[in-house]
């Protein structure tokens, strides 16, 4: 009995065993992805971790130059801005084709906006389309000739360009939205450097390099996306080496794969900003030199060294630095100063009152919130500031202060990623943002000439004037601090030593039409 | 016999059906809904609003509940917000790789626990006894997802010998000895703590049988000691594990949710996770309702064992 199981044992030892030794093939990339994808519907979806897939099988009219966060031509060759800013004029690039064979043309791209934005559009109910609203100032979409298309804007909108660079702008096939209705998401046909070949679910995407490809094929032959959503087994899936490249690196981990010459490790600072809102309506935080002491008294320098590892760094302002054209450089990040706090909170007349501080468990970009609300609620008790913690899972926590704080708490931990330096301030800082009017300035922050400057910043097209008006922008919230600024997310990645050409983008988006691995 | 488990069957409806409601009501109450989940740092009350209609989300509860009854009559599970594709497709997807796993686990903890308990109780005291009973008491103690993460460390990570995650090969594979290699250590894991619990109470089982008279009586007539324990005794104390084993099996499943985790098993455990924290109500409908019944077949097929293992049962 003992030596028949021992045999079957061997047996099956021996047919499994030179599957073993997990080495991914040359010019093959397996990527290790936080999760499983949503859809490949670029339009359907709001998730980063679905971006990273779309910017390799989708091409937008627009994208965002190497290294930066300024758009630059992609299936557009040219664009023109009438005086008023109302109306841009896209020359498309020609002989495009998707990767079903249907031509990109003009009639394609109008199709892509009308199936987001016109409700009776035959294939609107293909979506929900969650962030259509980048393109709410678009009143029509013309095809003018098959390589020329109009947009008429209802009011002058700067940021256009850059909501058409982002995702939601990405250009899918219409003859494959057709074909597939609502399963287009799970059937993308687009025109970029990759095409689909296959999803598997809960295991695998994998996309192949298009040879037609108009920027130049890729000198990768395919590159399969894994999900894995715990972050232990990712680093476990990347050091036994099943994955070539993974993101979101837990910073324990990172200064192990530091350590070893397989690996590489990138870091990127991206367009995300962790704040705290203060409650400037009512309470302690309503006088301003409260708000200035709370930000002299943390100590951001600890907060992003030791909670968050070097993984960020230390903010100034509500815009972050990887906007390099409308930050404002002068502006250095208050410095930690509990004296100063002290005298400035006995300046204020502050009393002592108890104030209510909002953490949330976890969410989209707020890194390790528990510990770092703990780290500022030591910070802040050290200059004599009472702080009582309520802590609530991401969704709950959401509902809580996307309402507006009043009658509820003092502060609020939060954190924002986006593609454009006006969306952040336009819809967290301005008066006619607070909650009851839809926006997300939940600690009713307002100052008529921050208004002014971001209304301003919308209707001029010229980047230069619109980086002036930032600027003041940033200075005044600065002095005002209607919040706390705490970090800027570095993005991290690491690849294996066979990896070439990686590079992380600012956008964090993770562009593979160069990388290699022979 | 036929009769009696259709009767059950038919039992296990209105079980199912209050189930269902119970969800219903639980999703409804956690604070956060859908249209928030999916626009994340976007979700103005309008954006909410409007994604809300898009999503048929903006009718009434028992309206909402009545609808899916509606559909579920006719086989249709509706369709996830959040993979945006039919729940029926993506839960027996799932359930397969969760039934493959947790099927595994069992018949491993089963043959594991059940050899553990007898060689324990025959060697009651003596040196096997000491050491099975050591173990045991580790393996009842161990936290699955911990233990899983070690045997990662120590098989994929150093040694190599079996894949960190998944279920089959990225590329090549799928076949059935892609599956086992993937296999090995999930299962291994998952099977831990059950085989504990089946070892121990085999163990106490079989100890009380072997004191029986009618045991003394077959060594007494001069049956071989194998054919006292294989025939007599051990048939006797499977009674009292059966419906054990059946209890486990859905312990076994419940445990698949962090093992799932633990090994990117893609699994129904792991889908419920991420299904509540999206608020997928129709996915966690969906992987409910197969739970529930799975666990109710285990242990109708425990009992069924049972009867026919034990004529007074019957």
């Amino acid at each position: 009995m003992i030596r028949l199981l021992a045999a079957v044992i061997a047996s099956v030892w021996m047919t499994i065993s030179f599957q073993a030794a997990a080495q991914t093939p040359p010019n093959v990339l397996v990527v290790g992805q936080i999760a499983e994808p949503k859809s490949l519907d670029p339009h359907a979806v709001t998730a980063v971790n679905d971006f990273r897939i779309l910017v390799n099988i989708y091409d937008g009219l627009v994208r965002y130059k190497d290294g930066t966060l300024e758009v630059e031509p992609s299936l557009a060759e040219s664009w023109d801005i009438s005086e008023d800013g109302k109306t841009y004029t896209f020359k498309l690039r020609a002989g495009v084709t998707f990767h079903d064979g249907t031509p990109f043309n003009a009639e394609a791209v109008k199709f892509n906006f009308d199936r987001m934005l016109d409700e009776s559009h035959p294939f609107h109910d293909t979506g929900p389309f969650p962030l259509s609203f980048f393109f709410s100032a678009v009143d029509e979409v013309t095809a003018v000739d098959e390589s020329t298309v109009e947009f008429k804007l209802s009011e002058p909108y700067a940021p256009f360009l850059s909501n058409l660079a982002y995702p939601t702008g990405l250009i899918v096939s219409p003859e494959a939205v057709k074909q597939h209705g609502k399963d287009f998401g799970r059937n993308p046909v687009g025109t970029g450097a990759y095409k689909f070949e296959g999803w598997d679910p809960n295991a695998k995407v994998v996309v192949s390099r298009n040879e037609a490809y108009w920027d130049d094929a890729a000198p990768l032959e395919a590159v399969i996306f894994r999900p894995i959503t715990d972050a232990n087994t990712r680093i476990a899936e990347m050091l036994s080496g099943g994955l070539d490249i993974m993101v979101e690196v837990p910073p324990d981990s990172l200064q192990q794969f530091r350590g070893d010459d397989q690996f590489t490790v990138h870091e990127q600072a991206g367009p995300h900003v962790w704040f705290l809102i203060l409650n400037t309506k009512e309470g302690p935080f309503a006088n301003k030199a409260v708000r200035q002491a709370a930000n002299y008294a943390i100590n951001k320098t600890a907060l992003v060294e030791n909670i968050l590892q070097g993984t960020a760094e230390v903010a100034s302002s509500p815009t972050p630095p990887a906007f390099a054209w409308a930050y404002n450089e002068t502006l250095e990040p208050y410095p930690y100063d509990p004296e100063k706090a002290k005298a400035l909170l006995e300046e204020a007349g502050y009393n002592g009152e108890e104030l209510t501080f909002y953490v949330t468990e976890g969410g989209s970009g707020m890194l390790d919130p528990v510990a770092m609300g703990t780290a500022i609620q030591a910070d802040l008790q050290a200059v004599g500031m009472k702080v009582k913690i309520e802590t609530y899972e991401w969704n709950t926590f959401l509902g809580k202060v996307n309402p507006g704080l009043e009658g509820k708490a003092d502060m609020a931990e939060m954190a924002w990623m986006t593609n454009d330096p006006d969306t952040l301030p336009f819809l967290a800082l301005r008066s006619e943002a607070f909650p009851d009017k839809g926006g997300f300035n939940s600690g009713y922050y307002a100052n008529e000439k921050v208004d002014e400057l971001l209304n301003k910043a919308r209707q001029v097209t010229d980047q230069s004037e619109r980086a002036k008006l930032y600027k003041q922008m940033q200075e005044i919230v600065y002095e005002d601090a209607p919040w706390v600024f705490v970090a800027n997310w570095k993005q991290n990645a690491v690849t294996s030593s066979r990896v070439e050409n990686f590079k992380l983008q600012p956008s964090f988006f993770l562009m593979l039409q160069d990388v290699a691995k022979p | 016999m036929a009769a009696y488990i259709l009767k059950r069957l038919v039992a296990a409806i209105p079980v199912l059906f209050g189930l269902t409601i119970i969800v219903f009501l639980i999703m409804a109450m956690i604070p956060g809904d859908t249209a928030t989940a999916i626009l994340g740092s976007y979700a103005t009350p309008e954006n909410v609003e409007k994604l809300n209609r898009d999503l048929g989300l903006d009718k009434s509860l028992p309206q909402q509940y009545l609808i899916w009854l509606g559909n579920l009559l006719q086989g249709d599970l509706g369709r996830s917000y959040s993979l945006n594709r039919p729940v029926l497709d993506e839960v027996v997807e799932r359930f397969s790789a969760t039934m493959i796993l947790a099927g595994t686990s069992l018949v491993l903890c089963s043959i594991f626990g059940l050899l553990a308990g007898v060689m324990s109780a025959v060697r009651q005291f003596g040196w096997t006894d000491k050491i099975v009973t050591f173990f045991v008491l580790i393996g009842i103690s161990t936290p699955s997802f911990w233990l899983g993460l070690l045997l990662i460390l120590a098989f994929a990570v150093k040694l190599r010998l079996f894949p960190a995650s998944g279920m089959f090969a990225i590329y090549g594979g799928g076949d059935l000895p892609d599956l086992i290699h993937h296999l090995v250590l999930p299962a291994l894991t998952l099977s831990v703590v059950a085989t504990g619990v089946i070892a121990r109470l085999t163990r106490t089982s079989m100890l009380e049988v072997l004191r029986q008279d009618y045991i003394r009586t077959a060594r007494a007539k001069g049956l071989a000691e194998r054919k006292v324990i294989a025939k007599h005794a051990f048939k006797a104390a499977l009674v009292s594990v059966i419906p054990v084993i059946g209890i486990q099996a859905g312990f076994v499943m419940g445990g698949a949710v962090y093992i799932e985790t633990v090994f990117q098993w893609p699994g129904i455990g792991s889908m419920l996770v991420t299904a509540i924290s999206t608020r997928d109500l129709l996915l966690v409908q969906g992987g409910v309702l197969f739970v529930a019944a799975a666990y109710v077949l285990f242990n109708l097929a425990a009992d069924i064992v049972q009867t026919m293992l034990d004529p007074r049962l019957r």
